[in-house]
């Protein structure tokens, strides 16, 4: 193509300005807790303060003759309406899953399980009225523990169900014990996936409305599941599924915690419909700690077996997953979101994984971002390192010599799945050249020599990662019960102006500005033409919205097959229009053209007015310039990248200084580099915050100590480094675009790089694990221990 | 009840308010101005900064009669006739917001901070904006825009000088 020839409009690839800002920046949001409708009640929640307990009673007389009160109700009151919340990950046929009432009705099983709620005229008259509701309780013994759990005779979270084991998940590929039996170097570790609070800085906040008439429920909510809820709000509470409309409006951050149907949802709709008046709740973040469900939370049990010279042979998996008090909507799915990612880019003969899933006394885990993967990731990172140090090879060396060459792709991998692209060598080499690698590990080699109390470690994390869920075919052989494809609607208006209707929801990550840049270059209309509708079931009815770094590989699509199918069409109104054949038309920005006589054209836009008008369409063709697409994907995509830390660690004090961070990522084509660093900046984040600062901690009662964000630290700006980041494009060969996923490769691929350069900087001396956070008080234990070595 | 007058966004408005009533609840459920979000209760987030008299505030952690007899400037109050603070355009130039959640606060803060500070360092900034949570952005973007609305402002204020 000629230079002449090349679309000047094309904005896929632009690093164009997001649409979604304006608002944002100006103070004029739609957050669920800006709306107020009139007559609206605020509902309080009262939560537990004791992790396991009998409830003996519940009075909430004292409730209702407070100032501004509606409205009591106990769980025992509401039990029938409110129903069973939803498990809709059964992994085995034989998994565990107890009941899990919205409110508790006989039994609590975690600080903050909800107990009561108030309706008052006001946010403040129901805080306050919550405080005078009654309850006795008698304590249970609380088991906290993930191990402590599995041990013969401990308490039983779900005492009916008769054990804590809640499945066991295996998935074997080869035969690990063969391989190990010819292994020269066995290395066997434990790692810790401490528990994580995802906070979302919007806290959870839902508005529901019951219209009098009709019963038609409608209801705001800070979800990224909009379609979701909807379907299991009609599941639970047996209103009609065509008598609800869910609306995500502004929607402030989710990072999976909005991936959920929670209690607060189902009891605001049940709720309302029983006074008969709206109702809003939002959520402190003191009940977000609560309430509001974790991340990660697995013990990780993990043996890899090599030959001397370092060929890697097979890999052994054996994980504790904390699913927390009850299951939630896919709790038992997360750990085995990493099953097929824990050999990552490496090729072995074996690898034999299982998971058991394991009740405790405390707030259920659920997607936090990665989902499985950054906890595959961090195992396989650190241990090829373990590996390396053992076998006396340079880590990124042994690397190299078992991760798939860039010419055997398409691969499959040992756990089973087909990569379909990748090229590592590509992204190592820029990484390491951004990096300064040698000169590091030279630095690296003079500070040990002179023993300066300051060592600097070089951390290595050459990832790669599942995503774009997913395959419906592939989601039904994990028992997951529903789909993973993804809907669009593309209208051209009679006035030329462009819809687009998306069924993902996004809640920060740009949609709006990514899809009108896919369909102003499939459409060729100017950018500013386009309007992106989502979050509204009643706007975009069909959806399975966003998470797993669905939404462009999955949702995109959808937006480029439906703007396609567009062009399709009105390619038959031009011609017909132009009395010429379809095929002897081009379509060239937004405009056909007879081939040979460029300058005889019909505009898109004229098209869509004459389809419009209908007065002279071809025969047989329908009014209107539309068209759908549902995509289910045939693969997963497959970002992959290389990520550098160099670690600064005062030997002296235990404090790390992280002085600089490489990641060269290869997510395939672009549609917005701006959009796409940002992304990469926030997971980054995110993953250095795992490695050094988050953990949720309970003391042995089940009491969660670190219940605020004084106790547990999340980063602020000056906790954090400046990070260089650079792309290699390996396109994806699954779909049209080239594009792979993006959100969340940064929390998978930078806690190993991170805690693998705390551990380099003290390897020589006798540090060959931290536990995570690597606070300065663990550094330096982790130091005593191993000079005492 | 109080009776507090307080100018918000160059509007005076007088009001009987409960001692008890956080400014940041007064903004919102009683004045509408829902452009400050609330992010957390131990003042740790910063998402509801506001001005108060020309200098940050968390308005989570103040009484509404506390600001009585003041001045407040909220992110809904910060364009002048239709045109984005310099910081409010390097916001959405550089990037640096995502969900927006945290982007009121962020935005007052910083214009604070350049207020005390008209051309921080990286570090500066950095450390002036430690009472502002993102979760999105990993703060580098932040810090950018932050930089160049400082060079837009002191280019500005060049102007009006000469």
């Amino acid at each position: 193509m000629t230079d002449t020839m090349a679309r000047p409009d094309r904005v896929v690839g632009a690093a164009k300005l997001r649409k979604e800002d304006e608002h944002l920046v100006t103070g004029a949001t739609t957050w669920t807790d800006n709306i107020t409708l009139p007559g609206m009640l605020y509902l309080g929640i009262l939560r537990s303060p004791i992790a396991h307990a009998r409830i003996t009673r519940v009075d909430v007389g004292p409730a209702l003759s407070s100032p501004g009160v509606v409205a009591a109700f106990s769980g025992r009151d509401l039990a029938d309406k409110l129903g069973s919340l939803p498990c809709v990950w059964p992994v085995t046929d034989d998994i565990v899953m107890p009941p899990h009432p919205p409110l508790a009705v006989d039994e609590v099983r975690y600080v903050g399980d909800a107990v009561a709620v108030v309706l008052a005229e006001s946010r403040y008259q129901a805080a306050d009225a919550v405080e005078a509701i009654e309850v006795d309780y008698d304590p249970l013994p609380a088991v906290v523990d993930i191990e402590a759990a599995l041990a013969e005779g401990a308490p039983l979270v779900h005492s009916e169900s008769g054990t804590n084991k809640c499945y066991v998940w295996p998935l074997e590929s080869g035969d690990y014990e063969a391989a190990k039996a010819k292994a020269d170097v066995v290395v066997a570790r434990r790692y810790i996936q401490q528990r994580l609070i995802p906070n979302a800085i919007e806290p959870r906040s839902v508005v529901a409305a019951s219209a009098a008439g009709t019963g038609e429920l409608t209801l705001w909510s800070a979800t990224q599941i909009p379609h979701i809820v909807r379907v299991l709000m009609a599941l639970v509470t047996g209103i009609p599924e065509n008598k609800i409309r869910v609306i995500a409006p502004d929607v402030g951050g989710g990072f999976g915690s909005k991936l959920q149907l929670y209690p607060e949802e189902v009891i605001a709709a049940v709720v309302a419909r029983e006074v008969g008046r709206p109702v809003k709740w939002t959520e402190s973040r003191s009940e977000n700690f609560q309430a509001t469900h974790h991340g990660r939370a697995q013990v990780q049990d993990i043996e890899i077996a090599a030959t001397r010279d370092g060929k890697i042979l097979g890999l052994k998996v054996d994980l504790l997953a904390d699913m927390g008090a009850y299951l939630m909507i896919v709790t038992p799915g997360i750990p085995l979101l990493g099953a097929f990612m824990y050999n990552g880019i490496y090729k072995m003969d074996a690898y034999s994984f299982r998971c058991t899933g394991v009740f405790t006394n405390t707030t259920p885990t659920d997607a936090y971002r990665g989902a499985g993967r950054p906890e595959a990731t961090y195992a396989i990172e650190r241990i090829v390192d373990d590996l390396a140090a053992e076998l006396g090879i340079e880590p990124m060396e042994l690397r190299r010599r078992n991760w798939i060459q860039h010419h055997e792709f398409p691969f499959d991998s040992i756990a089973g799945l087909t990569y379909d692209s990748g090229n590592y060598e590509a992204a190592t080499d820029r990484a390491m050249e951004l990096f300064g690698y040698d000169a590091l590990r030279a630095e690296q080699a003079e500070r040990r020599e002179r023993n300066d109390p300051v060592q600097l470690g070089i951390g290595i994390s050459t990832y790669t990662e599942m995503c774009g869920l997913a395959p419906s075919r592939i989601l039904a052989s994990l028992k997951y019960v529903a789909g993973g494809w993804e809907h669009a609607s593309v209208r051209v208006l009679p006035t030329g102006k462009v819809e687009v209707v998306t069924g993902t929801s996004p809640h920060g990550q740009g949609h709006v500005t990514a899809w009108s840049q896919i369909a102003a270059d499939a459409l060729g209309v100017p950018f500013e033409d386009i309007e992106v509708i989502h979050g509204d079931t009643a706007r975009a009815p069909y959806g399975m919205d966003t998470y797993g770094s669905r939404s462009l590989v999955v949702g995109g699509m959808a937006v480029h097959e439906a703007a396609e199918r567009v062009v399709t069409k009105a390619q038959v109104i031009a011609a017909h229009l132009m009395e010429i054949d379809p095929g002897d038309l081009d379509f060239e920005g937004g405009a056909f053209r007879v081939k040979g006589s460029p300058g005889t054209q019909k505009t898109v836009q004229e098209v869509a007015f004459e389809a419009f008008t209908a007065h002279n369409l071809p025969d047989g063709m329908e009014p209107t310039l539309h068209a759908d697409s549902t995509i289910d994907p045939q693969t997963f995509s497959f970002p992959h990248g290389t990520h550098l830390c160099a670690a600064e660690v005062d030997t002296e004090t235990g404090a790390v200084r992280i002085r600089s961070y490489v990641c060269v990522d290869d997510i395939g084509s672009v549609v917005n580099p701006l959009i796409v660093e940002g992304q990469i900046h926030g997971g980054v984040a995110q993953g250095i915050a795992q490695a050094l600062y988050e953990e949720a901690v309970y003391d042995s009662d089940g009491n969660l100590t670190t219940g605020t964000m004084v106790d547990y630290l999340v980063p602020a700006a000056p906790d954090l480094p400046h990070f260089v980041t650079d792309r290699t494009e390996t396109p994806a060969t699954s779909n049209p675009l080239g594009v792979k996923g993006v959100g969340e490769t940064g929390t998978i691929a930078a806690t190993p790089a991170v805690v693998n350069a705390i551990v380099d900087a003290l390897r020589h001396l006798g540090v060959d694990d931290i536990r995570m956070p690597c606070s300065p008080e663990r550094v330096w234990r982790a130091i005593q221990a191993g000079g005492a070595r | 009840m109080v009776q507090i007058s307080m100018t918000v966004d160059g509007v005076t408005h007088t009001d009987d308010v409960e001692p008890r009533l956080l400014l940041v609840h007064y903004l919102r459920d009683q004045l509408g101005r829902t452009g400050t979000p609330v992010g957390c209760d131990t003042s740790n987030c910063g998402a509801c900064t506001v001005l108060l008299d020309g200098t940050s505030v968390k308005s989570c952690t103040m009484l509404a009669v506390q600001a009585d007899g003041g001045s407040v400037t909220t992110i809904q109050g910060l364009a002048l006739d239709g045109s984005w603070h310099p910081v409010q355009k390097a916001f959405h130039e550089c990037h640096a917001l995502q969900c927006g959640y945290c982007t009121p606060g962020m935005v007052l803060a910083s214009v604070d901070l350049l207020s005390r500070n008209p051309d921080p360092t990286d570090a500066e900034i950095r450390d002036g904006l430690e009472g502002n949570l993102c979760r999105c952005t990993g703060y580098q973007n932040i810090v950018t825009a932050v930089r160049s609305a400082g060079a837009s402002l002191r280019e500005q204020a060049g102007t009006e000088v000469g």
